[in-house]
């Protein structure tokens, strides 16, 4: 008996493909607004936003570019995943440049972590736009 | 400043790491919430059960 062919899932992008995922890095849970899942968009930027903010709250500290220390740089990485909350966090000197309480030692992770998250979200936002996710 | 306990920082963290994972790891809204309540289960649990770990190493 023939059996169906698996065929990949039909393209839905129209326009600029990456656009999802850039607005999603960009500000948190944009790329699923984009794809018109406004509930998840809600969430994810509730969830990323709340978290880099409560870290700024407990005095993390926020990662500069070019510091020569190759954790620093991957620290930055994390952060930079946060878009223009990153941007904002620099403009308005938000944080700390050293950790000196435990606190800020969870509001750095938090802050790092966000980033991370974002990314993953970003890329979820691609794979919708692109119909390789429903 | 925002100074929270530990475990309440945990708990943030478990929370807001889970919305996103359950989010981005499933396609539909049952699965994710199913998905969501595990990975803060795991967080969670991970977290007492080293504690556990660290204090009778400690002692």
């Amino acid at each position: 008996m023939a059996s169906k062919a698996q065929t990949p899932a039909q393209t839905r992008s129209q326009g600029f493909a990456y656009s999802a995922l850039i607005l999603g890095w960009l500000i948190p849970g944009a790329g699923h607004l984009l794809t018109r899942h406004w509930i998840r968009a809600l969430l994810l930027f509730l969830a990323i936003t709340l978290m880099f903010s409560l870290g700024i709250a407990m005095q993390a500290k926020v990662y500069l570019p070019n510091t020569g220390d190759p954790l620093d740089m991957l620290g930055f990485i994390g952060d930079l995943g946060t878009g223009l909350l990153y941007c904002i966090a620099r403009v308005f000197s938000l944080g700390q440049s050293t950790v000196q309480l435990v606190t800020a030692d969870y509001g750095t992770k938090f802050v790092v972590v966000a980033g991370l998250l974002n990314f993953i979200a970003a890329v979820d936002a691609h794979n919708l736009r692109i119909g390789r996710k429903v | 400043m925002l100074a929270p306990s530990h475990f309440t920082a945990v708990l943030l963290f478990a929370t807001f790491a889970s919305v996103v994972f359950g989010i981005t790891q499933r396609s539909t809204a049952r699965a994710m919430i199913r998905y969501g309540l595990y990975c803060w289960t795991l967080f969670v649990v991970s977290v007492i059960a080293a504690s556990w770990l660290m204090w009778l190493i400690r002692r």
